[in-house]
């Protein structure tokens, strides 16, 4: 917009009160924040527990697993793709990262730092792994996103329930639990404070160096991108590698505080993070997106059902609210392009 | 496509509300667009009547439709089978297609827009006789095109815009060049062209024997020094394009051999060609060139992020890519020069310039512009052609790939001639003449 749009944009606001405030921000930012204010709103006047210091920091630490799956998926979105084996990765990371640490820990009793330390890499390869051999399908066998996730999905999901027995893996150090799902550091849970440092991190590589920029060139047009001396095929893997360990990393926390390997998690992650993703203005024929939306995008998704359950709305219900706001949030985005192009004609 | 915010259109004298395409076709107005409208899955007859198709019952009419396909690319003289799918033709022969969609029905308004952008002379004159036809026929053709000579050769009265505005409507006839010009630009062109200090130096790319895996060049051998501009002529599909884009990396090379700066460097991909100092700028920068959805600034330093002069500690300089981006956005006269802009919402001439601009972002030793001025308007045009002028003049060596003759005639310090495949003819300086180029754009009886 330009500078003049913007003091007409201004002067306007005076003069036409909240409505065309709220066609402003809605240009400018998109759906989710009139989403976020709706649901606040909504919910405050639903339950009086909701609006309270304990609910939201509680909002925030359940919706951190989220968080960052979603941030990962946006790798995934921005290059045009997207990953439907978050979920799996999730489980199979727990698998296996249970079942390493209740191994080491029945073998090593005394050396717990180095058990957990082990379990977690352990857990994390497992799922990195997925996601590197997403990226392999994708970058260099021209597999479609969808297929190739799809099918790890499938892979995935099988290797879990085969090493567990669909059984839950007990047997971890306590102290994992207590430090990774439940503890604090500097007053922050845990699973929060895992979280902002990774986000910071991906913040910076997204946004400040040349690899990220690549994120979105490849998304928006692979050709031009490759024409132009854009590692795409790298770019591509890298995507899936990335989208792969973030999902791992969030599964290891989600063990942590579930104090179980489960292959049975993390199966509804897939439609959410990508629902966060789109809701935040994530375009799903790539090339577009922020990575600071996509973490809000995740938080109202979180706030939605924590608000949901406040207000003791079955959770049947709850999933058909999800459903129809990602679809509210795709038409209202088709529509934001159009008003915005009305707008610079 | 678009609703008027204001004004109206009538048709024959009456106001009508067109609300989509397929309205206005029951109009009877017909509609032929630059940016394909094809369904690339689709074969050309499910094409042709596509939104339109021919029934019997609730069924489609499949043989009726093949057989009208048929009639209508006879009428038109395309040769094309209309089984085939989109997906499989040239560029030219997508033209031919979305041509013959205009004229599926009777019309009494056709819009045709730059329809010859990617024709031979020969399928324009037999498009021009069939525009004759229609207009005999009583119907009205609106014909939307940059170049000059088709104008006088088609129309009655020349409507010229400028900027979404009407500057005037002058008689076809009677209006020289030179006036039309200035109409169109707003000024005085002396000339369009500039003319160029050559001063060719040391020898910058050597192609000898080049064969291509796609075998659509056979046996080519050129070579390109500093300091001068090499014109590449030919026909769509001779393969003048195909000949660089092999030298970058893009197509298979069978057998030859490309040196560049010294060194032989077949078979490396644009990403190494890049850094050795080749510029590649593709003929359609929608497809190829351009992130259409991402601002001007990452547009123009997308070759040059990844590079040490705008690494800080792992990091993008961002401050001094704004910079970079901003400077060379006023160097080429970007309208209007807002950097973080989506190249979208641009005018084709300016996206063209962003395409350009890209060139000026590392220390590139030749610079190879495919089709540099497609579907770009006169002012433009005026400013890209100063633009490689200045290239050359700083001693670059530049190659102009183009099916546009002037631009190779009045650009080039030597010209290459290619026709499927092979370099016909290598003509130097005086000799670079309209009719030296075009007797090689032809086969030519063999005993």
């Amino acid at each position: 917009m330009t500078d003049s749009a913007q003091r007409e944009g201004r002067e306007e606001e005076s003069r036409r009160g909240p409505g065309h405030w709220a066609k402003q921000v809605f240009l400018r930012l998109g759906v989710l924040p009139l989403f976020l204010i709706g649901a606040l709103v909504i919910f405050t006047w639903l339950s009086e527990n909701f609006l309270t210091q304990r609910n939201l920091l509680n909002v925030v630490r359940q919706s951190s697993y989220l968080v960052l799956v979603s941030v990962g998926q946006m790798f995934a979105l921005l290059t045009g793709g997207f990953d439907l084996s978050v979920g799996t990765i999730v489980a199979v990371t727990s698998v296996v990262g249970a079942l390493a640490m209740a191994a080491l820990h029945a073998a090593l009793p005394e050396a717990t730092f180095l058990v957990i330390t082990l379990g977690c890499l352990a857990g994390i390869a497992a799922g990195g792994l997925i996601g590197a051999i997403n990226g392999l399908g994708v970058a260099l066998f021209r597999v479609s996103p969808f297929m190739m996730t799809l099918g790890m999905a499938s892979v995935g999901f099988g290797i879990a329930l085969f090493l567990t027995g669909g059984v839950p893996v007990y047997g971890m150090p306590f102290a994992f639990s207590d430090a990774f799902g439940f503890g604090s550091l500097l007053g922050i849970p845990s699973p929060v404070f895992v979280a902002i440092l990774l986000i910071v991190f991906l913040y910076f590589l997204v946004s400040r160096t040349a690899t990220g920029r690549y994120f979105y060139a490849v998304g928006a047009n692979i050709q031009a991108a490759e024409l132009s001396g854009v590692p795409s095929r790298r770019i591509l893997f890298l995507a899936y590698l990335f989208c792969g360990l973030i999902a791992a990393i969030a599964g290891m926390l989600l063990t942590a505080r579930l104090e179980t390997g489960e292959a049975n998690i993390g199966s509804s992650l897939a439609l959410e993070s990508i629902a966060a993703c789109v809701i935040a203005g994530v375009s799903l024929r790539g090339g577009v997106g922020r990575l600071e939306n996509v973490v809000l995008g995740a938080l109202f998704i979180g706030l939605l059902s924590n608000g949901m359950n406040l207000a003791q709305i079955q959770s049947y219900l709850q999933t058909v609210v999800v459903g129809v706001l990602l679809i509210v949030a795709v038409i209202a985005d088709q529509y934001r392009l159009r008003l915005m192009a009305a707008d610079r004609a | 496509m678009h609703a008027p915010d204001e004004g109206s259109i009538e048709l024959r004298g009456e106001e009508v509300r067109l609300h989509s395409v397929h309205d206005a076709r029951e109009h009877g107005i017909s509609a032929v667009f630059q940016e394909f409208s094809l369904v690339e899955e689709l074969t050309i007859e499910e094409n042709l009547f596509l939104g339109n198709e021919l029934k019997r019952g609730p069924f489609l009419d499949r043989k009726a439709a093949r057989r009208r396909a048929r009639e209508l690319l006879e009428s038109l003289e395309f040769p094309l089978r209309p089984e085939r799918k989109v997906k499989t033709l040239t560029r030219a022969e997508k033209q031919m297609v979305e041509i013959a969609k205009g004229f599926r029905s009777r019309v009494s308004v056709l819009i045709l827009d730059e329809p010859t952008a990617s024709l031979t002379e020969r399928e324009t004159e037999s498009l021009f006789a069939l525009v004759r036809k229609l207009q005999a026929k009583g119907a009205g053709i609106l014909y939307i095109t940059h170049r000059m000579a088709e104008i006088r050769e088609i129309g009655d009265r020349v409507t010229v815009l400028r900027d979404g505005r009407k500057i005037e409507t002058v008689d076809a006839g009677s209006t020289s060049e030179e006036e039309l010009v200035r109409l169109m630009t707003g000024r005085v062109i002396d000339q369009i062209f500039p003319s160029i200090e050559f001063s060719p130096g040391a020898e910058v790319l050597r192609v000898e024997g080049l064969t291509t895996r796609s075998g659509h060049v056979r046996e080519a051998s050129l070579e390109v020094h500093a300091g001068e501009i090499v014109g590449l002529a030919g026909l769509v599909g001779s393969g003048k394009s195909e000949l660089l884009r092999a030298c970058y990396g893009l197509d298979g090379i069978a057998s030859g051999r490309v040196v560049f700066l010294g060194e032989e460097v077949n078979g490396q991909s644009p990403r190494r060609m890049i850094r050795r100092g080749f510029f590649y700028g593709p003929p359609d920068r929608r497809a190829e060139g351009l992130l259409m959805n991402r601002s001007v600034r990452e547009n123009i330093l997308l070759p040059a992020i990844g590079t040490a002069a705008y690494r800080r500690g792992g990091f993008l300089r961002t401050g001094k890519e704004r910079d970079t981006a901003a400077e060379l956005a006023a160097r080429l006269q970007l309208q209007p020069p807002r950097i973080e802009r989506p190249v979208s919402q641009f005018s084709g001439g300016n996206q063209q310039k962003v395409l350009l601009a890209k060139s000026l972002t590392r220390d590139f030793r030749l610079f190879v512009f495919d089709e540099p001025t497609v579907g770009v308007d006169v002012g433009t045009r005026t400013e890209i052609y100063r633009f490689l002028a200045e290239l050359c003049e700083e001693g670059a060596a530049v190659v102009v790939i183009s099916s546009d003759l002037p631009e190779v005639l009045h650009l080039s310090r030597r010209a290459y001639v290619l026709y499927r495949g092979e370099i016909k003819a290598h003509l130097v300086g005086e000799e670079i003449t309209q009719e030296n180029v075009l007797q090689h754009f032809f086969e030519r009886e063999v005993a």
